[in-house]
């Protein structure tokens, strides 16, 4: 056996410096050189489907950050190029396409702009493959909180529910308390994000405010085309306050139908999807003082850097950054610095060696920095705040943080019960 | 299972006529869809699987109509007109050549033009989600019936679709072109042996079914996001509506469709989390006891 392998080892040399040779008397290493400069920067994303918009957003904003790193000169010599497949919101198909695009197209780092299914099919493929993995959508706690679930080389550049459910409770009972706000109700899609947020947010607010009772809970299906059944039984029930994880097109949905009953005069309204600019945009009639949670704002944080960002965004698209939008062009950003640090080199290990605590000064973080903890390989320091609705543009205003500290304190005794820690 | 909660709104005047204005409303958009399909079956003999895309093209049109002209009567006018005219052009170039063939091949023949159709779509309106909103007229506070709520533009649509029904029912039953048609379900070489052109009779056939589902989707725009691949749902719910009322019976799907509406409207109140269960098990009891659907003529 190792005799064959031998032989076969020994032919494969001198079949590839007959290759070679033949290659460089055609002139073939102008294009070789050319491709090794280039680093390839896979992205399997949702191109199709009703959430296109997370692709392109996501996308949108990669080139961006790409085309302002290679003006600035690269790394190392070397300059990057995105390469994106649409994996039509399918966990085999993301899998599939991710492979591809490292055994195939010759990816050399993946930023993965998977919703959270895609994600964790994304996380098996880097477990084999260990490229570094940066993943820029997925909000699920559990993709770097969960120790069985860790890859080396894979980390996460988004928001995470547990962070927006801490941070979600604790502004939300602030308000029932002011207000007395005792009775309340959810609205959320039938998925397991939308039960596991729901239930992450009733959780902290009813830690923060016990006098909080949940008095009933209606879940539309996902992509539910109408919500007439789920708003008029709203309407009976009568409650003071209302949490949605609904978003993209589904919440814009919900609010057109619920004006018709002019139902937001009646009730306080909480959503965590809300905040983002082409869903503020899309509702024809935004009824003011609903409370969101921060997704992208131009003028939050208010640093010139953001305004610049959302302003170039808006050049290329059209449209106002999404929330995915400013995680992609963050993502971006970690990944330049460690591709600075290592000189433009590409191996997995040593760009993940890079990242782990690393700190870049972003428009896009609370105070100056934005650091990848290095513990369980996930962002902190970025916005978590929330805000309240204005028929104009932001059409989001009054943000009110909340102390990382606390979200982290917080965090870690949630890690704990769940046994990760 | 909340079947107290159930009772007590059904004991309550206000959460009955707002449930019941709740299974009108959906009935009444189920109708539109469905009565085309049943429509276009009845006297076609085919299955249009891409109905649920000619709704969704409906919703496109009246869309940019009222973006370009702010008249939502144009818009609705767009909606419905443009996929007729679209229907009846599909039929001469496509399903014409599919009468009488296999099941699979008009299968085939309507799936490619669903993909081709969402494709189409996102080409010139974008992949992202687009919502025409309300017209002024309908900027209204709800009106209250009895304690019960209904939005004026519910009141609205509930209304045209109710008149559409009825015209339909009329144009079949009391007119000569409605006999016409009829007949043409019945014995179709015979209607020609008589002197009717089948063919033109055939293309105006599938372009009132067409017209149905893009009025339909007119009426939705305002309320509903538009998204490439949206007739999808509406699709599978009008296939519930027709076999539950019958293939080819347009009072059938009239029936079953505010049947399905107020399923979904009370059961969100009693069994919140099995409504599609029962809109599913509807359909089976129906197709055990009466195959044929509720007012279907059985297979002969």
């Amino acid at each position: 056996m190792a005799h064959v392998t031998d032989g076969l080892h020994r032919r494969g040399v001198l079949k590839g410096a007959a290759a070679g040779t033949a290659a460089a008397l055609a002139g073939f290493p102008h294009i070789a050189g050319a491709q090794a400069k280039v680093i390839r920067i896979g992205m399997p994303t949702i191109l199709s489907g009703r959430v296109a918009i997370l692709g392109t957003s996501s996308r949108a904003a990669a080139q961006l950050a790409i085309k302002q790193f290679n003006e600035a000169g690269g790394a190392g010599g070397r300059t990057v190029e995105l390469v994106d497949r649409d994996s039509k919101g399918r966990p085999d198909e993301a899998a599939k396409v991710t492979r591809d695009l490292i055994n195939n197209d010759g990816c050399e780092v993946i930023i993965d702009a998977e919703a959270s299914s895609g994600s964790f099919a994304v996380q098996e493929v880097i477990r084999d493959l260990p490229v570094l993995c940066v993943h820029t959508c997925s909000e699920t706690s559990s993709l770097t909180a969960d120790p069985k679930i860790h890859v080396k080389t894979a980390f996460r550049c988004a928001r995470q529910g547990i962070h927006d459910a801490v941070a979600g409770g604790k502004y939300a009972s602030g308000i029932s308390k002011t207000k007395g706000l005792k009775r309340w109700m959810t609205c959320s899609p039938d998925y397991a994000y939308g039960r596991d947020n729901t239930a992450e947010f009733m959780e902290f607010a009813k830690k923060f405010d016990p006098a909080i009772e949940v008095v009933d809970q209606v879940w539309p299906k996902l992509f539910a085309p109408d919500y007439t059944e789920n708003l008029t039984k709203i309407l009976q029930v009568k409650p003071q306050a209302i949490y949605s994880a609904l978003w993209g097109g589904d919440l814009v949905t919900f609010i057109e139908q619920g004006n018709l009953y002019r139902l937001f005069s009646n009730f306080d309204f909480f959503s965590g999807g809300l905040g983002d600019g082409p869903v503020l945009t899309a509702i024809k009639q935004l009824p003011p003082g609903m409370n969101t949670a921060y997704r992208y704002n131009r003028f939050y944080p208010d640093k010139p850097g953001n305004l610049a960002f959302a302003e170039a965004y808006n050049k290329l698209t059209n449209q106002e950054p999404t929330n995915w939008a400013w995680q992609n062009s963050l993502a971006c950003q970690f990944i330049f610095e460690a591709l600075k640090r290592t000189g433009g080199k590409t191996d997995g290990a040593a760009l993940a060696a890079e990242l782990k605590g690393m700190k870049v000064q972003s428009p896009f973080a609370v105070e100056d920095a934005i650091t990848m903890r290095d513990t369980d390989h996930t962002i902190i320091g970025y916005p978590v705040a929330w805000g309240r609705t204005v028929t104009k543009l932001p059409y989001v205003e009054g943000f009110s943080p909340v102390a990382w500290s606390e979200i982290i304190e917080f965090e870690t005794q949630w890690k704990a019960s769940k046994g990760y820690v | 299972m909340d079947l107290q909660a159930l009772a007590g709104c059904l004991a309550s005047t206000s959460c009955a006529v707002t449930q019941a204005s709740t299974g009108l409303i959906v009935g009444m958009l189920l109708f539109l869809v469905a009565s085309g399909l049943s429509l276009i079956f009845g006297v076609l003999g085919v299955i249009n699987f891409a109905h649920g895309a000619f709704y969704m093209l409906g919703a496109y049109f009246a869309f940019t109509a009222y973006a370009v002209t702010g008249s939502f009567a144009l818009a609705i006018a767009a909606g419905a007109l443009g996929v007729a005219v679209f229907g009846m052009v599909f039929e001469r170039l496509f399903m014409s050549r599919v009468y009488g063939r296999d099941i699979l091949m008009q299968l085939l023949v309507c799936y490619a033009f669903i993909l081709i159709l969402d494709d189409a779509v996102r080409t010139i309106w974008g992949a992202e989600y687009r919502m025409m909103g309300m017209p002024d007229a309908f900027a209204l506070p709800p009106v209250e019936i009895a304690g019960g709520f209904i939005p004026g533009y519910y009141l609205f649509m509930i209304g045209t679709s109710f008149a559409v029904a009825v015209l339909l029912w009329l144009g079949i039953n009391k007119t000569r072109f409605g006999k016409v048609v009829r007949a043409a379900a019945i014995n179709p070489q015979m209607v020609a042996a008589l002197g009717t052109n089948t063919t033109a009779l055939y293309a105006g056939v599938f372009g009132v079914g067409s017209l149905l589902a893009g009025m339909a989707g007119a009426l939705a725009a305002p309320i509903r996001t538009l998204t490439p691949g949206m007739g999808l749902s509406i699709l599978i719910e009008s296939f519930i509506v027709t076999v539950i009322g019958g293939m080819g019976s347009i009072v059938g799907a009239f029936i079953a469709a505010v049947l399905i509406g107020f399923t979904r409207s009370f059961g969100s109140i009693g069994f919140p989390l099995f409504v599609d269960g029962l809109m599913f098990g509807m359909m089976a009891l129906v197709l055990v006891v009466k195959p044929s659907g509720l007012l279907g003529r059985p297979a002969t």
